[in-house]
């Protein structure tokens, strides 16, 4: 694989989606809800609303919603993932840029790349403004700053394996779908085990701890691995020109 | 096999879709700086070769080569696709960007330097006449507009050989003319093209050299060579008035006359030069006037109708 040759495809696309304003909203959308309107609900909650919410739950609350990054991961990509490439199918654009001197795995890469690198930017940034604002806000309640925290860190650590899952499942869902909405809606289905996780750790089946949280992190290394072949196998040449549909 | 001046080579080159065969034993040579047609209906394997022959799928079986280049060797493939220029059925243009940043990014797929890319922009966008608009979207676009920007795309990185997979197919006549000119631009440079078509009159007009194909190769040869070789001999003659002694003596002369209309006679001959006066002196002397005769000759559609219908 050669990274100039993946980073002129990623060019290209981040060129594209610059006039594709849904797809910027899509990508920015998330990030933001989780970054600045969980902190504000947070503060309306602790402040106004009777002060209904005791200062003892705070801890627990911000790690609940810090997991919101890790199924921003998965389900932001899938916006770009099968625009990217199910665009491309849609525009008949694949054929030409096959025929370049391009390798299967340099466009592979691109495209990859080119999934992941905004919504990761978004989701980082995001989490930058969440940690401040939440500390903004939680700072005379607690008597210390919350956040930068180990939990966060091991969310941030799991996320962009989260997103490269997410991208990896959306080339192989893409690579048999025809329009991108299907393959938004088909892809953005891997969300439901990581609202399952949440799900139990909320109803205290596990606590997602530091630890709990590497070892997601280590489990979906591992899924990207592996997904990655299976869309390497996908992603030939042939395979695209004659069966993609 | 391989000589200098042959840029495209196959020799029983066969593609098979599990039990489709889609091309069948295909063995043909293309020479450096013709414009070679591959002529047939839809279905015949067009695509299927063009895209065998720009290392984008597979072949089955049999041997093809660009260049020096092997194409079923995989250390060859990047080489093939580096000197070739491929224009696919679908243009397939990204039509948010501008003809600009299009022609730039292929540029950029084939390495080449900045200040070359923008020369050769300049340079195409100029002779499409689209350097005005070389920063409007291409989606705003008519389609003969794409498809000469999608040709020059395909000449971004000055390739050797160019294959063209149906240029004009779903263009107006004015579109299609825009683009034709274009190819014969190319022709007067000199560029070794591959032309898929199934348009006769483009064959025609634009090739040196014409295959006609319906998965298997049928015939192979300039169009002049083609309708001459299949076109059988014939010859009008018109006369003041056709009668059935004429008819009767022609053919006890030996003679097969395949078309009679009240002054006119088609008829079979074997040689021009020696039978034209002898079917004169027949009806002259069965009492017919005869006020003049003509060869005739077949267009290259009555060939290729001929031949893909045998088929």
């Amino acid at each position: 694989m050669d990274l100039h040759n993946a980073w002129t495809i990623v060019q290209k696309d981040f060129k594209v989606y610059r006039k594709k304003s849904s797809v910027i909203y899509a990508t920015v959308a998330l990030p933001l809800i989780i970054g600045v309107g969980f902190p504000l609900i947070l503060n309306y909650a602790l402040h106004r609303a009777n002060k209904m919410t005791p200062v003892a739950t705070v801890p627990s609350l911000l790690g609940a919603f810090s997991i919101w990054f890790i199924i921003g991961a998965v389900v932001i990509p899938t916006a770009i993932a099968s625009y990217s490439l199910v665009g491309e199918k849609v525009q008949k654009s694949l054929e030409p840029l096959l025929a370049t001197p391009m390798s299967d795995g340099d466009i592979l890469l691109g495209k990859i790349i080119s999934a992941l690198l905004i919504p990761l930017v978004a989701l980082y940034v995001g989490s930058i403004i969440f940690m401040a604002l939440n500390d903004y806000f939680t700072y005379k309640l607690l008597g210390f700053f919350y956040y930068p925290n180990w939990q966060l860190g091991a969310v941030l650590i799991a996320m962009p394996f989260a997103a490269l899952l997410s991208v990896e499942v959306n080339i192989i869902v893409s690579s048999r779908m025809t329009d991108i909405r299907s393959a938004q809606q088909l892809g953005s289905l891997l969300v439901l085990p990581f609202i399952g996780v949440f799900l139990a750790s909320e109803l205290n089946f596990f606590t997602l701890n530091f630890n709990n949280l590497i070892i997601i992190a280590g489990i979906l290394a591992t899924l990207d691995i592996a997904m990655f072949f299976v869309s390497k196998a996908t992603f030939q040449r042939e395979e695209i020109l004659t069966k993609w549909r | 096999m391989a000589s200098f001046s042959i840029l495209i080579d196959s020799e029983n080159l066969t593609k098979k879709f599990g039990e489709v065969t889609a091309v069948d034993s295909v063995t043909l040579s293309v020479n450096e700086g013709e414009v070679f047609a591959f002529l047939g209906p839809n279905g015949a394997g067009k695509t299927t070769f063009v895209r065998m022959m720009s290392c984008l799928i597979s072949k089955t079986s049999g041997y093809g080569r660009v260049g020096n280049f092997e194409i079923g060797n995989r250390s060859d493939q990047e080489k093939i696709r580096r000197m070739i220029g491929v224009l696919p059925e679908n243009v397939g243009l990204y039509e948010e960007l501008s003809p600009y940043d299009n022609l730039d990014f292929y540029g950029r797929y084939y390495r080449l330097s900045e200040e070359k890319r923008r020369d050769r922009i300049e340079f195409f966008l100029k002779m499409l006449d689209l350097w005005d608009r070389r920063n409007v979207p291409v989606a705003t676009f008519s389609k003969g507009m794409k498809q000469k920007l999608a040709i020059a795309r395909a000449l971004i990185h000055d390739p050797q050989v160019l294959f063209l997979d149906e240029p004009t197919a779903n263009l107006d006549p004015e579109a299609s003319k825009m683009v034709r000119d274009f190819i014969l631009e190319l022709k007067k440079e000199k560029r070794t093209i591959f032309l898929n078509t199934h348009l006769l009159d483009e064959a025609e007009r634009i090739c040196d050299r014409v295959a006609i194909v319906k998965t298997k190769l049928i015939a192979l040869g300039s169009p002049q060579e083609l309708m001459r070789s299949l076109q059988g001999k014939k010859v009008r003659v018109q006369v003041q008035q056709v009668n059935d002694i004429i008819i009767s003596e022609l053919k006890n002369a030996g003679y097969r006359v395949e078309e009679v209309h009240p002054d006119s006679l088609v008829i079979s001959v074997n040689d021009f030069t020696r039978d034209n006066p002898a079917i004169l002196k027949i009806i002259e002397a069965s009492g017919g006037r005869v006020k003049f005769i003509n060869e005739i000759s077949s267009s290259l559609e009555d060939v290729y109708l001929k031949l893909v219908k045998v088929e």
